[in-house]
């Protein structure tokens, strides 16, 4: 009896969790079909389908947009393979200085973001780089690679490296044992890594504020908007992001379920 | 045996060069920055205009750190500690509620923790602006209600900068203490149950001192962040919840006081990095990469 009344509670408690997460989600959604009275989004008037008939209405929040896509996606090709040639050396081989690189992966992520952006802007300085894409782009790959390196290294921990010695065994190439036997295995765990360095390369707001020249990435955009108006497309896009993301985490889920399957059948 | 056998056979050139590229771009881009920042730090501003700058030596900026921003720095570690401590107590029983009851629903349920959280930060807290704000939605209604004044406030307060970090990073804290708890056998609560311990018993004998790893884990990732944070206290805050990482940013980008912004940055990462390292010498790095 006791037990389950604490299981009731507990319960309860989740259920109240829950709606605290995602309340402003549910307030962000509903804002989207508001048609605001002046340049702020900010006190309910009347429900308009306008904002989503024409996301993209607002050029300059758009043209942030597209400019965040292209950073976050060259920083998570680069920082994915670097990543996870870092990642399978660290749980394949041993060798010397194996925790100096452990600590070096472990640092960036655990730097306030305040000071890395601060140390990469006074590099710049030093340099005479000028701020821009490239400079966001350097500064997104570091954060990444750390990201993408510790994800993948959890992800393959485990893996079975005795099968590419059976494929060495029965002739194959050490190139052709990786592609073909150990490649396909831990792809998932690549895959997973690489579409969270792009969510966050998408949304990273400090250290970008450090290394971005004049123009605006999203996130950037978003934060001047927040003193000289809030267009309610910045709920469309945020809400059209978080719908791409449901798809994106439904395909994968039914991607594993078809791989999990014919794996079974195969074995 | 069979990785004894491994390491043997395989050329020692291998490991370093799949390390290289990607230590090559830590090193350049994480290393060499800090010791930039070091420099600056110890230097001292010619031109106020151009933030033009001579390397001596001194150590003046230090000195400005601490007389000037001491309340900056106590008020980031203040609420970032309270927004650790508001984590830990919705997280943990959130964590343990996915993991013993969530059963097949558990990757779901993990999933669902997550979601909000590809909705952009900086949206996320602008929501809450709205939502704090002294006409918004949750205020009308504790007026209404009259359980709280009519001129009661929560925008611009430290409370609203608290809450938003504790939201912010709540994912950081439930994802390790999942983690955690998922690992325990839950046969040993039954060996538990069977010598007599009760409920309570066997939770604060076994299951709290095994997910504690979880908790010191997800203090780390939640205090780091949210002590270094300026969103927070710009969209929530007032100029009197100003954290330290509002003034790193102001005397940086605005002032073009490269020095002080410097040693400021520079004394927060040497108390945090210490901080990681006593954790790294007594958990290890593995319990940080969920």
């Amino acid at each position: 009896m006791r037990r389950s009344w604490g299981r009731t509670l507990l319960t309860g408690y989740a259920v109240i969790g829950f709606l605290y997460l995602f309340t402003p989600i549910f307030f962000i959604i509903a804002f989207s079909f508001n048609k605001p009275k002046g340049r702020f989004n900010l006190v309910w008037q009347e429900f308009t389908l306008d904002n989503w008939a024409d996301p993209f209405a607002n050029q300059e929040l758009t043209d942030a947009m597209l400019y965040s896509l292209r950073i976050a996606s060259f920083s998570t090709v680069v920082a994915t393979i670097l990543g996870s040639l870092i990642a399978i050396a660290v749980s394949r081989y041993r060798f010397k200085g194996g925790a100096v690189v452990d600590l070096l992966l472990v640092l960036p992520l655990t730097t306030p973001e305040i000071v890395l952006g601060a140390s990469l802007a006074t590099l710049f300085l030093d340099w005479g780089v000028d701020k821009g894409a490239i400079t966001i782009w350097i500064a997104h790959v570091m954060f990444s690679v750390s990201f993408v390196a510790l994800t993948v290294k959890a992800r393959i921990r485990g893996f079975d490296w005795s099968l590419e010695d059976a494929a060495a065994d029965l002739g194959a190439s050490p190139m052709r044992a990786f592609w073909t036997v150990t490649f396909p295995l831990i792809l998932p765990g690549i895959v997973a890594a690489a579409l969270l360095s792009f969510a966050i390369s998408l949304d990273d707001f400090i250290i970008t504020f450090f290394t971005a020249g004049s123009r605006n990435t999203f996130p950037l955009q978003v934060f001047g908007g927040s003193r000289n108006g809030t267009p309610p497309q910045i709920n469309v896009l945020a809400t059209m992001v978080l719908l791409v993301t449901i798809g994106i985490i439904g395909l994968s889920a039914l991607w594993t379920a078809r791989r999990e399957r014919s794996q079974a059948g195969s074995a | 045996m069979a990785e004894q056998d491994r390491s043997t056979r395989t050329r020692s050139w291998v490991p370093y060069s799949l390390l290289s590229p990607g230590l090559v771009w830590l090193v350049l881009f994480f290393g060499v920055p800090m010791l930039f920042l070091a420099k600056v730090s110890l230097s001292t501003r010619k031109n106020r205009f151009t933030g033009e700058l001579g390397f001596d030596g001194n150590l003046d900026n230090y000195q400005t750190a601490f007389n000037q921003f001491g309340p900056q720095f106590a008020r980031a570690f203040l609420y970032a500690g309270a927004a650790t401590v508001i984590c830990i107590v919705i997280g943990y029983p959130l964590a343990y509620f996915i993991a013993r009851y969530g059963g097949s629903w558990r990757n779901r349920l993990v999933g669902l923790v997550v979601l909000p959280f590809f909705v952009s930060y900086l949206i996320r807290t602008l929501a809450w602006q709205n939502i704090l704000a002294d006409e918004g939605p949750f205020l009308s209604i504790l007026k209404a209600l009259h359980l709280v004044g009519q001129d009661f406030a929560l925008l611009n307060t430290p409370w609203a900068v608290i809450g938003g970090l504790a939201y912010n990073f709540l994912p950081f804290m439930i994802l390790p203490i999942y983690v955690s708890l998922e690992k325990i056998d839950l046969r040993l609560l039954d060996a538990a149950s069977d010598l007599y311990a009760s409920p309570s018993a066997a939770f604060r004998e076994i299951v709290l001192p095994l997910s504690l790893p979880g908790v010191f884990a997800g203090t780390l990732l939640t205090f780091i962040p949210a002590a270094g944070d300026f969103v927070n206290a710009a969209l929530l805050g007032s100029p009197k919840t100003t954290m330290i990482g509002t003034v790193v940013q102001d005397q940086f980008l605005v002032q073009l006081n490269f020095p002080v912004a410097a040693a400021l940055a520079f004394i927060l990462m040497t108390i945090i990095t210490a901080a990681v390292l006593i954790y790294a010498r007594f958990l290890g790095t593995e319990g940080l990469t969920v």
